[in-house]
């Protein structure tokens, strides 16, 4: 196991990040302790195709078999680390609202009426190149909650896991273009224009004609300390 | 020297987060036949069998309904999961929600071992925490320790760099049985790391 490289957190949102109200009594308040990574963070879960279903990552048809309503979108990319290593093997699970900006929860009571053929979530494993590729319709924008006419842009929720629990991340990707995007305060809680990093870019060389348009998402995951072993002897 | 790219920013799970991770606690059936994580071990796991109960509290002390937390932790013996001579039936990893209606939060599991830690020390039997939900930004790590184990707790080398360790340790309500609560702010706020 090498050490994982420490986060740079002037790249993520601060906690307390008062636009976006709900941060306001849930930010932790207090600097968080930071140290060099240990074997609880070296480690983590694995994952193996032998635990997906083959449609997994078909979210227009892997809720009931019928399609979902919607505009048909792949959404693909490839996952790498801070040294620009590709990261073979990576989970990647998704969650999102169905076109009419509805998500299937108990919780979410918009006007917006469900798809009864839409669950709203995928998973898979990126390959050997670190390539992942899912297919589904493009999420809705739709209003919430935060003292004020907000809206959030269209958005898919993005989980990951690399090789060890400390790179664990979670995100959500937009969508090229967007308007709404500079209008959210969530998109917005990322320090200085970073947002544009999880901007999907339209990708005509991958859309499929009379089917499908494409998106492509890149993501980067939390590196390894290359030179740990140097390192190890000043650590902690 | 090869390129060096940045990693890409957190966003919060955002209050939805069980449709992605968890549909099937949700109640929604018919996309994956199981959940991962619903459990970190396997019929036949060796070690003490424990469970850990809790809730999560934001800073007006109110319950959060909708925070999830993902657990990692070493067998019995201090290996974790994928790591050599480790417990086949240890899995080590699961994912947990705070109930919708009553806010708490349960592990079911064996109770870790002392794990090897930097410069040969040993760090104190403990459970890893990664902690989502509406309102955070960026998923907190935090650690469960255990009352329990007071000597190891006072040797660890993680432990001992908390500012406020008591936040970290798990009270023992009876034989195998454990409580510990996430305060996200307020006197008593859990350390959080960045490790």
């Amino acid at each position: 196991m090498s050490g994982l490289l420490p986060r740079n957190r002037a790249l993520h949102p601060p906690a307390l990040t008062p636009e976006y109200r709900s941060t306001r009594l849930r930010a932790p308040l207090r600097p968080l302790v930071a140290l060099p990574s240990t074997l609880s963070e070296e480690t983590g879960p694995v994952f193996g195709h032998g635990m997906l279903e083959p449609n997994d990552s078909d979210l227009i048809v892997n809720f009931t078999g019928t399609p979902a309503l919607g505009e048909r979108v792949i959404v693909h990319g490839q996952v790498r680390d801070e040294d620009a290593r590709a990261i073979p093997g990576a989970l990647i699970e998704i969650w999102q609202a169905n076109a009419g900006g509805r998500y299937r929860h108990k919780n979410d009571s918009y006007l917006a009426p469900l798809d009864p053929n839409f669950g709203g979530a995928g998973r898979t494993l990126t390959d050997d190149q670190g390539r992942y590729r899912f297919l589904t319709v493009r999420p809705g924008a739709y209003p919430w909650p935060n003292g004020g006419n907000n809206w959030r842009p269209m958005h898919i929720h993005f989980s990951l896991f690399g090789a060890g629990f400390g790179q664990r991340l979670i995100t959500q990707m937009y969508f090229e273009g967007d308007p709404l995007i500079a209008l959210c305060p969530i998109a917005q809680t990322v320090p200085e224009g970073g947002v544009d990093r999880l901007v999907a870019r339209l990708d005509m060389d991958t859309a499929i004609p009379m089917d499908a348009l494409a998106y492509r998402f890149d993501i980067v995951l939390r590196g390894r300390d290359q030179t740990m072993f140097e390192n190890c002897k000043e650590g902690l | 020297m090869t390129e060096r790219l940045p990693e890409s920013p957190s966003q919060t799970a955002g209050p939805y987060v069980h449709i992605g991770l968890v549909p099937n606690l949700l109640g929604i059936s018919g996309l994956y036949p199981h959940d991962f994580g619903a459990s970190p071990i396997k019929n036949g796991a060796m070690g003490e069998k424990i469970r850990i109960v809790g809730n999560v509290l934001d800073g007006d002390g109110t319950l959060i309904r909708d925070a999830l937390l993902e657990t990692w932790q070493a067998d019995a013996g201090g290996r974790y999961p994928g790591t050599e001579g480790a417990d086949p039936n240890v899995t080590g990893w699961a994912r947990r929600i705070t109930d919708l209606k009553t806010g708490a939060w349960q592990l079911d599991t064996i109770k870790p071992g002392a794990v090897p830690g930097p410069d040969g020390a040993s760090m104190a039997p403990h459970v890893s925490v990664f902690l989502v939900a509406r309102g955070i930004n960026t998923g907190l790590q935090t650690r469960i320790y255990f009352a329990d184990e007071a000597r190891a707790n006072a040797a660890c080398p993680i432990l001992s760099k908390a500012d406020r360790p008591d936040t970290l340790i798990a009270r023992q309500t009876a034989p195998g049985a454990y409580r510990f609560d996430i305060r996200l702010q307020g006197p008593d706020e859990t350390t959080f790391f960045d490790i």
